[in-house]
Order: C-alpha cells, then sequence, then structure tokens
C-alpha cells in the first residue's frame, strides 16, 4: 500500500489550485480551507486524480462561529481508501448568503449529509436534488444548530458561570 | 397543519397502491416511517421519512463536559452501546494526547468484540425471524444474554452501559468477569456452529435472501457505505485493520469480504466476523495474562476520575475530582477526527474544541443514518416482502440513525 504523505498530497492540491488557505495538521489530519467556487472542482480533483483516489466522503457537516466574518463553515472529511489517506476541507460562507454548490453530483451519498447539513445549520446546497428537512420536523422555522439558538432557557440564572467563580 | 407525506389509496392519477410501512410496524424493528407506491406487491417507489426519535445529542453534547457526553453515545446504537462509549473515550484521550497502557487497550478490544457478538446475533438472528426461521434466533439470543452478564460484571448495566472512562476503566474487571468470558467463549463457538449449520446451507433461507438487494461496489462507495454491509460487497475497508485503534494492529485477524452485496453476502459476512470477534477475544485473554493484573487505567490523575473512597479521603484526588467536574481542567484548543469500526460501520467522532469545558462542536458519523440512505432508492422494483428483510440485513439502529 502506496501511502501518500501529507506534503506530497498537499503540493498536488496547490499545483492545481491556488485559493488553499490555512493549511493545518491536527493530529496528522491534513485540514485545508478553500473558497466556495473551488470546492466542487477540489472534490472532482481529489475523487478522480489516479494517485490520490479520494473516492470516499467519509463526512460532510458544518460548524457555526457568530464572531467571524464568515461564520458558517461546511466541513468535508474524505477517505482515500487506496493510499488510507484521510483529508478534511473546510469552506467558510457569510451569513446572508449561506449558499453551496452540492457534493451530490459526485456522491450520491452526500443526499442525506447535506439535509442534515441543511436541516441544523441552513446551509443551502444549490443544485441538490431533494433539499428538505431530515431529522427536524419540516414546519421547524430555525436552524437548531447555529449557536443563537440555546439548549435551555436563557433565563435560567442557577447554571450561570459566575456562580462557580467563572 | 404538519405536513407530513400522508398518501391514501385513492390517488387518481396512478393505480398504484399506498402503503404507508412504519413508523411502528412489527417487522420493521424500530420506528421507521417508508412511504412506499406499490404496483401489486412490487415496490414502484418509496420515500424514508425519519427522525421520530430525534433527541438532539450534538446540541446536548455542545453543554456537557466530555466524561458527561458518554451515556449520550450509549443510545445512539443500543446494541453495541460499548463500542460507542469507547470510540467516545479513544476520542477524547486523541484530543488530550492521553496514551492508554496495553492491558487496558486489550480490555476494550475484549469489550468491543463482545459487543460487536451482541450486534450481528441480533441482526442475524432477526434476519432469520423475517425469513421465517425463527428457531436459529432462539438458539443464538441466549448468548447475547451471556454477554450482557459480562458487562454487568464489569459496568453494572446492560443495553446502555456507559462502561469505562476516559483514560481507561472505573474499576479492574473481576475473576468473574474473565470466567464467563472464557465460558462465553467455549459455548458460543457451539452455538454460532449450530446456527451457522441452521442456515448456510438452507434451500428455503437461501431462496430468499440470495440475490436480493444485491449492491456492487462501486455504488455501495458512493453511498459512502460502511462495516459489513460494504465488505458484502467486495470492499475489504475496515477501520480496525486500515487505522489500528485501541492495539488491535497487535492481534492476528481477517477481515471477510463478500462478493455482490446481497442479503445472503451481508450474513455469511458478519457470521465470519463473530468468528474473528471470538479469535480476536481469545488473543486478548492471552495477551492480558502477560500484563500486570493491576493496570485498568491511565496515569493521568488530572483526567481520570478518581475512586469515591479517594475523593473523600485524599487530598489530591479530591482536588483532581473537583477540577474534573467542574471543568476546570485546560484542554488543546483544536479538532480530532476519530473513527472506530463500529458493528454497523465507520463510527466516527469529530470534535472541535475551544479549551472550555464542553466541545465546541461535536458531530457524530453514524453508520446507521449513511447506510440507510440508500434504503429507499434500492427498494424501487423489489417485493414488499424482500424490502423487508433487506432493511433487516441492512441493520438500521434507529437510535444511531436520529442521534
Amino acid at each position: 500500500m502506496a501511502k501518500i504523505t501529507n506534503e506530497e498530497l498537499l503540493n498536488s492540491i496547490k499545483n492545481k489550485f491556488d485559493d488553499i488557505t490555512s493549511v493545518t495538521e491536527p493530529f496528522g489530519l491534513l485540514t485545508i480551507e478553500t473558497s466556495r467556487e473551488s470546492i466542487i472542482d477540489l472534490l472532482t480533483f481529489l475523487k478522480t486524480d489516479p494517485t490520490l483516489q479520494f473516492i470516499y466522503l467519509t463526512d460532510l457537516t458544518a460548524i457555526h462561529y457568530p464572531e467571524q466574518e464568515k461564520p458558517i463553515g461546511i466541513i468535508y472529511h474524505l477517505h482515500s481508501l487506496v493510499n488510507n489517506v484521510r483529508i478534511r476541507i473546510k469552506v467558510f460562507v457569510a451569513d446572508g448568503d449561506v449558499h453551496m454548490p452540492t457534493a451530490t453530483v459526485l456522491w450520491n451519498g452526500a443526499n442525506w449529509m447535506e439535509r442534515e447539513t441543511y436541516d441544523f445549520f441552513g446551509v443551502v446546497f444549490d443544485g441538490h436534488p431533494d433539499l428538505r428537512r431530515i431529522l427536524n420536523i419540516d414546519d421547524m422555522t430555525v436552524f437548531p444548530m447555529r449557536k443563537e439558538y440555546p439548549l435551555e432557557d436563557p433565563n435560567r440564572v442557577d447554571k450561570r458561570d459566575y456562580f462557580f467563580g467563572r | 397543519m404538519r405536513n407530513h407525506p400522508v398518501y391514501t389509496d385513492n390517488d387518481p392519477q396512478t393505480e398504484y397502491s399506498t402503503l404507508n410501512l412504519g413508523p411502528t410496524h412489527p417487522a420493521t424493528h424500530g420506528v421507521f416511517q417508508n412511504v412506499l407506491t406499490l404496483d401489486g406487491e412490487r415496490i414502484v417507489s418509496g420515500v424514508s421519512t425519519i427522525g421520530y426519535i430525534h433527541r438532539a445529542f450534538e446540541k446536548i453534547a455542545e453543554h456537557r463536559p466530555f466524561y458527561q457526553i458518554t451515556p449520550l453515545t450509549d443510545r445512539m446504537n443500543y446494541c453495541s452501546s460499548p463500542i460507542n462509549n469507547m470510540g467516545w473515550h479513544m476520542t477524547v484521550e486523541k484530543l488530550l494526547g492521553i496514551q492508554m497502557p496495553k492491558r487496558v487497550d486489550y480490555l476494550r478490544v475484549i469489550i468491543m468484540e463482545l459487543a460487536r457478538i451482541s450486534d450481528h446475533i441480533v441482526c442475524n438472528g432477526v434476519l432469520g425471524v423475517d425469513t421465517g426461521a425463527y428457531t436459529g434466533f432462539m438458539y443464538l439470543m441466549v448468548y447475547r444474554e451471556h454477554i450482557y452478564e459480562i458487562y454487568e460484571e464489569i459496568c453494572g448495566s446492560r443495553l446502555t452501559t456507559n462502561i469505562g472512562r476516559i483514560g481507561g476503566f472505573e474499576r479492574n474487571f473481576n475473576h468473574i468477569a474473565f470466567d464467563k468470558t472464557r465460558k462465553f467463549l467455549k459455548e458460543f463457538a457451539v452455538g454460532l456452529k449450530e446456527f451457522e449449520n441452521l442456515f448456510n446451507r438452507n434451500r428455503i433461507f437461501i431462496d430468499r435472501t440470495k440475490d436480493v438487494a444485491a449492491v456492487d461496489a462501486e455504488t455501495a462507495l458512493s453511498y459512502s457505505w460502511s462495516g459489513p454491509l460494504l465488505r458484502a460487497a467486495g470492499v475489504d475497508y475496515d477501520v480496525r485493520a486500515m487505522e489500528p485503534y485501541s492495539s488491535y494492529e497487535d492481534f492476528d485477524f481477517e477481515v471477510p469480504v463478500g462478493t455482490n452485496g446481497d442479503v445472503f453476502n451481508r450474513f455469511l459476512v458478519r457470521n465470519a466476523e463473530m468468528w474473528q470477534s471470538l479469535r480476536m477475544i481469545e488473543q486478548a485473554l492471552e495477551k492480558i495474562a502477560k500484563e500486570p493484573s493491576d493496570i485498568f487505567h491511565a496515569d493521568v490523575p488530572e483526567f481520570y476520575l478518581p475512586p469515591k473512597e479517594e475523593v473523600y479521603n485524599n487530598m489530591e484526588a479530591l482536588i483532581y475530582h473537583f477540577k474534573i467536574v467542574m471543568g476546570e481542567v485546560p484542554t488543546p484548543n483544536t479538532e480530532v477526527y476519530h473513527a472506530v469500526e463500529g458493528a454497523n460501520g465507520e463510527l466516527g467522532f469529530y470534535l472541535v474544541n475551544d479549551g472550555g469545558r464542553t466541545p465546541y462542536r461535536l458531530h457524530f458519523r453514524r453508520p446507521s443514518f449513511i447506510n440507510y440512505q440508500m434504503y429507499a432508492p434500492m427498494s424501487r422494483g423489489m417485493l414488499l416482502s424482500d424490502a423487508i428483510i433487506n432493511m433487516s440485513s441492512l441493520n438500521v439502529i434507529a437510535g444511531e440513525l436520529d442521534a
């Protein structure tokens, strides 16, 4: 099994794409950030390149950082089963414009993962064949995993941190 | 007015009939709704509705310190909750950089493989029930009870186990746990052989399952299938072999694969995996005998909850207990993805930590959720009775599906 190092992987990506920002390697997993415009091209390249072969979409989810300029991040985990290497790709989008191109053109499995991401974060995946809520009820009006929606009654004070000296 | 898809038999545009299969149907073993359009007994199309037992675990997890998330993971795949528990513990240990002693790893392997067996027992036994062979289920189910008794010796509970702690186990295994494990190894080998004799060359069972819901490897990969389902389709992807965790690299085991991914192949793969699990438990017992017998957790007092009697009698233990419970221990500000081979496939934990007392974001990659999305598309053209056994052999667990 020929294993590609993260360095080689990053080089082959950077040769093709010039808008790769924020490269990190937490726990050996190459994490790159790219833009919405090039995400599908990047995913297609990773999937179809004969040496990389990231044919397996492990996971697709999102994250919300309310204080950032682009608060909603969409996170892809890909796995190259041939090389046994994983990669994590993030794309951040602005709050009023939470649109992403769909990855269902590459993987059928992205269908429900994108529906789940839409359901909880309100990310609209353009081109998705059936973008409906999936786990929450259809007539829900909020996107509950965003940070502005608290879990408990916000007026409850007995669990506030300052009671514990923080 | 909620717009659930409710269909009537008298849809004027088609001659097809509509069947609401579920949400509570005795043949589906869980809360699944599928609205099927039927042409006689053949399925024309289907729409899956999920989320009936969604409990917002990811949101709750953002408000719980790490050790309080373990009980949430119990309630995902409740047929093999120890795998979920330990997957979560290992995720946190990876984040904190805790190295486990070998003995703890091997103890974990024993428990995780027992859990895998108990999960496969349910799946394959129930597959027999759904094809009309109740006997195999009755023969095999007693061994799940034996596995639950082993859990009981270790953690006191049976189904939602909350077994182990971050940094190891709450207490050491007693000799009864080991005795019961050895007894299980001996007896289950006999029981499983008997079960295989009942099914593997059974003409009725083979006629019923062979070439039903066959999936080729490419489709299975495209739908991100994992676990026994993907292996039955012929892809030898097993997290235990590809990215060994908990010292699986020390074990000698095979990854059984099927050929065409039909229900019969999945059945065979699960049976073969049970034999491999038995092998691994045997090896783990041998390896444990060579390790010092009093080690059951890592030496990380700042993360491992001390025993209660020490909390009351020892100053340091009290301090650590307080710091852990109140979330005063600093944790790294980073992100980690850790995957374990759950009974249904790759169970992943994506944890984003901001150094606070709770995860900033925790996402569960739940194999049942991802495996199940192919169910409605693949049911097209299938007989209703085949769709039932297809669902049975997908082994979708409602708790894991909905999280």
